[in-house]
């Protein structure tokens, strides 16, 4: 059985412009141990489909799914209280901006106890031993001495790592990064994800990666998710997508990495991301997809092999 | 995120098409609190009474009809329809010299708004953009003037002018001046770190442009919310002034005077301070109302989604 | 070859930093010791991770700040015997930026026309209607419609915005543009439209880019020479070809292969750097580098490297050879 099995996840806002559909129609399926990436652009909705998922979205926002089952368990009949058992102990989540997660004013050796003390009861004098066992976990020299610092003498890739060891203290059998290396170094990002997947090894837990950058993706997860306009376009194992994208937006995006580029000039993709109020007919992506054909034009296409394109690019070997 | 503001269709093109998808956004944030609507509603009736009052007022508001002093309200025993509101110890309508009042106290108030919002703005947008020695100098002059309780501090400045309504705004002006001087400061140190200030910086501006056509603008949310809550107090605290004796004089039917030369008769005829009590506090209550209202829809921390 | 367009010869920029009561002031080194030549159409990469001194650069490069010590010459006048208010102005139309947050760099209170007109109006005699035609003209060219003049914006999306303040940035014509971290804030698909747009519009004036970035893979593909800078100091100078290929200083090669690569094949053989960025305010002694670095020895610990020439490209190591 999957650990995590959403089926048909959308997620609508009340604005001033009307509604505002964010996700559309997402699935995902995780089993334990697995890393899942989610890649999009800003406003492809992979942010808001997970918190929607943790139940953190505000209250203008409306979740609608077929089904959303953790470990068995029915998210979406359950109450408050027994989401937020598993909210948090089972399912943690950190985020991309590690200064303003933590809490200014309390040290973070208390904010890592608190935690403990929540789920697991006892004082917080109790817990002191297994924090320093956690920060030594996630790489942090000196933890005995570093329990009473607050979170502004520490370094934003320290930051990180301590939210990381909050996150892993209930050991969770899912951990939601959202970008989590987006606002640090890029030596410092790559210790940061390091840590993740030794951690996500170590305790066997899944992990979803939520990132923009496709060369994240490529070295870290082991299937790739990818969303746009608040649809989830592709979704294969992550050699089989690099090799072979098989949704024009998928390689378009891969395309126009620099890295790609033949000659002086990057492969961009014209246009920009649809709007709220300036959704296309037809297939979302039709606008800046270069097969277009008519058909897309007119008609919104169905998800078939896990690709949502009327007319999906072949497999290699494969004649169209 | 999802939630960030949509770009509008290619067809919404014209300045005026701008202008007006604005001001249905802040329309769209003010009526979400329907109190705040209420309070627009009622200030915009006083301010059409104050206006004309001339031709809805039933007598002159200096008219005395000595035989008719002290008459109760229209609807308690003795009370005349002549004299809706009853009248004073002078026989003077009381309707009628609220009527004209509420001119006075919206003129109170819009001249203390005017004076302080300027020269506070002005000297906290010099004092934010020069920093040294010109900002400590602003800021601890301001801060003297704090340290002195508003009314007594008005009271003191009324006493050296001499008592009069023109002085007694004068006066409330200098003690609000340095709320406004803070928060344009604050807001300038806080625009001056953007991007855009630098921008206009490397495209060679200088510190006039920069100080009143990039940063001033985007400063001028919570400085309107401050006016529109100033405008309120200098309402009441022109009333308590003249209440003393210090401000509008008599025969002035400025709403706090109406109290003051009423006083006597508290106990034997209540309707005469009565009312014109009532008058201040709807209207000090019918602005604060919309000032919250417009806080709501100005501030854009306080936006929902 | 002709004269440079910039020539930064030694460059520092100290910050006084208050360390509290009764207690010396610090001076924070943002910047200390560039050196390079800028020509006409070529682009400078500047290379490195947060507190590195790109900034500061970027900052003299414009003329907001003025360096402490050193030479800096842009068009052959030297900025700090510029003290005519003429010179400062035709100075001013030489350099032009472009920054990071689109969403900041933009006053939101004006409208699109009214931001491209500004630097017309204080640096030139044009006639309003002259000036609407100049923008208009510049408008078009970064792709953005007439139309959109008199749009204010929060009505654009990243992409657009970054168009409209390259447009600010080029309406003077000037000769240098420093772009400071350009496309890190937009989405990957409008990223490769902006650095297309700011390739061609370089081959079109001529333009010399200063090009600040932490993403190696777009330095790559745009960059004709490199600076690699640390904690202040340059590390690593050279041509984009040379820095790249073959890689010196083993901070310039932990930066490599650090930075991820859309490539399933390579998991991570990486140069694991160790720790965190020190403190500029409390430099370590000798090579800055040395506590994070694989191969420090006890000399860089106490000798501080300097720049040297080695091969294609100058580095400062004391253990390159």
């Amino acid at each position: 059985m999957a650990l995590l099995d959403i089926c048909n996840l959308s997620v609508e806002f009340a604005t001033a412009h009307g509604a505002l559909k964010a996700v559309d129609g997402v699935d995902l399926k995780l089993d334990e141990g697995e890393i899942v990436a989610i890649v999009g652009e800003s406003g492809s909705g992979k942010s808001v489909a997970m918190l929607a998922l943790m139940g953190l979205l505000p209250w203008t926002a409306k979740v609608t799914a077929d089904r959303m089952l953790f470990d068995g368990q029915d998210l979406l009949t359950m109450s408050a209280k027994q989401r937020r058992k598993i909210i948090g102990k089972d399912i943690s989540m950190i985020f991309q901006e590690p200064m303003t997660s933590l809490n200014p004013c309390f040290s973070v050796g208390h904010q890592i106890s608190e935690v403990l003390a929540q789920h697991f009861g006892g004082s917080r004098r109790s817990h002191k031993a297994r924090t320093i066992e956690l920060l030594q976990q996630v790489g942090i020299p000196a933890a005995e001495t570093r329990l009473k610092a607050y979170p502004h003498q520490l370094s934003g890739g320290m930051c990180q790592r301590v939210m990381i060891a909050m996150m892993i203290a209930c050991q969770p059998k899912l951990l939601i990064a959202d970008e989590p290396t987006t606002a640090l170094d890029v030596t410092i990002q790559a210790q940061i994800l390091e840590l993740l997947v030794e951690l996500q090894q170590a305790n066997g837990m899944a992990l979803v990666l939520i990132t923009h950058d496709m060369a994240v993706v490529a070295e870290t997860a082991d299937r790739v998710v990818v969303q746009y306009a608040g649809q989830q376009v592709e979704q294969r194992a992550v050699k089989d997508l690099f090799e072979n994208p098989r949704h024009p937006y998928t390689q378009a995006l891969l395309r126009a990495l620099p890295e790609h580029s033949q000659g002086e000039l990057l492969n961009a993709i014209p246009g920009v991301v649809p709007g709220q109020l300036d959704r296309p007919v037809g297939c979302l992506f039709n606008p800046r997809c270069e097969h277009v054909q008519e058909h897309c034009r007119q008609t919104p296409p169905t998800r078939n092999e896990d690709i949502l394109c009327h007319y999906p690019l072949p497999l290699a070997g494969q004649k169209p | 995120m999802t939630t960030t503001t949509a770009t509008p269709s290619p067809a919404a093109t014209t300045s005026q098409s701008v202008r007006q998808q604005q001001w249905r956004e802040f329309w769209f944030y003010f009526s979400a609190s329907k109190t705040a609507v209420a309070g627009l509603v009622f200030l915009i009736g006083v301010i059409l009474v104050a206006l004309f009052a001339d031709f809805i007022s039933p007598h002159l508001p200096a008219e005395q009809y000595r035989e008719f002093a002290e008459i109760p309200p229209a609807w308690m025993e003795g009370g005349q329809m002549r004299f809706f509101l009853g009248t004073d110890y002078a026989g003077r309508d009381m309707l009628s010299r609220i009527i004209h009042g509420a001119r006075l106290s919206l003129l109170a108030g819009c001249i203390v708004v005017l004076l302080s919002a300027s020269i506070g703005i002005f000297l906290g947008l010099v004092a934010g953009f020069k920093g040294g020695w010109v900002e400590t100098i602003i800021m601890r002059v301001m801060d003297t003037i704090m340290a002195v309780p508003g009314l007594l501090m008005a009271l003191v400045l009324v006493a050296l002018l001499g008592p009069g309504l023109l002085n007694a705004m004068v006066a409330i002006a200098i003690t609000y001046t340095p709320s406004f001087v803070r928060l344009a400061r604050a807001s300038t140190i806080n625009e001056m770190n953007r991007d855009y200030v630098t921008a206009s910086r490397v495209a060679g501006a200088g510190p006039l442009r920069l100080m009143f056509i990039s940063i001033l603008p985007n400063c001028m949310a919570p400085l309107i919310v401050q006016g529109t809550l100033s405008f309120s107090t200098a309402i009441l605290d022109t009333a308590a002034l003249g209440f003393l004796g210090m401000g509008a004089q008599a025969p002035l039917p400025e709403w706090g005077t109406l109290i003051a030369e009423n006083r006597d008769l508290m106990l034997s005829a209540p309707w005469t301070v009565t009312f014109p009590g009532i008058a201040i506090l709807l209207a000090v209550l019918a602005i604060n109302l919309m000032g919250d209202g417009l806080r709501d829809a100005l501030d854009p921390k306080l936006k929902r989604s | 070859m002709n004269q440079p367009l910039i020539k930064a010869r030694d460059l520092h920029k100290y910050y006084p930093v208050k360390s509290g009561f009764l207690q010396a002031d610090k001076s924070l080194q943002a910047l200390s010791g560039a050196s390079f030549d800028l020509y006409a159409g070529q682009t400078l990469a500047v290379v490195g991770e947060s507190g590195c001194g790109k900034s500061t650069l970027a900052r003299l490069l414009t003329l907001i700040e003025t360096p402490t010590a050193g030479q800096l010459t842009l068009d052959g006048i030297d900025v700090s015997m510029a003290a005519d208010a003429a010179t400062k102005k035709q100075l001013r139309q030489t350099v032009q930026m472009v920054f990071q947050d689109p969403f900041g760099s933009l006053n939101p209170r004006q409208k699109i026309g009214d931001i491209l007109q500004e630097p017309l109006i204080i640096n030139t005699n044009m006639t309003a209607e002259q000036r609407k035609q100049e923008v208009l003209t510049m408008m078009a060219r970064v792709g953005l419609r007439d139309e959109h003049f008199h749009r204010y914006p929060h009505m654009f999306s990243g992409g657009q915005r970054q168009r409209i303040a390259i447009a600010r940035a080029l309406i003077l014509k000037p000769k240098i543009v420093v772009l400071d971290e350009p496309v890190s804030a937009l989405d990957v698909s409008i990223q490769a439209q902006v650095l297309n747009l700011l390739i061609e519009l370089q081959q079109e004036m001529g333009l010399a880019y200063v090009f600040i970035s932490h993403d190696l893979s777009v330095v790559q593909h745009i960059a004709d020479q490199v600076l690699v800078m640390y904690l202040g100091k340059p590390v690593e100078q050279g041509a984009s070809e040379a820095v790249f290929s073959n890689p010196q200083h083993p901070y310039t090669q932990a930066l490599l292969s650090a930075t991820p690569q859309a490539n399933t094949e390579r998991k991570r053989q990486r140069i694991k750097l160790i720790g965190e960025l020190p403190s500029p305010l409390d430099p370590p002694s000798g090579c800055s580098f040395h506590p994070r670095c694989q191969n420090a020895t006890a000399q860089c610990k106490t000798t501080a490297p300097v720049m040297e020439q080695r091969g294609d490209v100058s580095v400062a190591c004391l253990l390159v050879k």
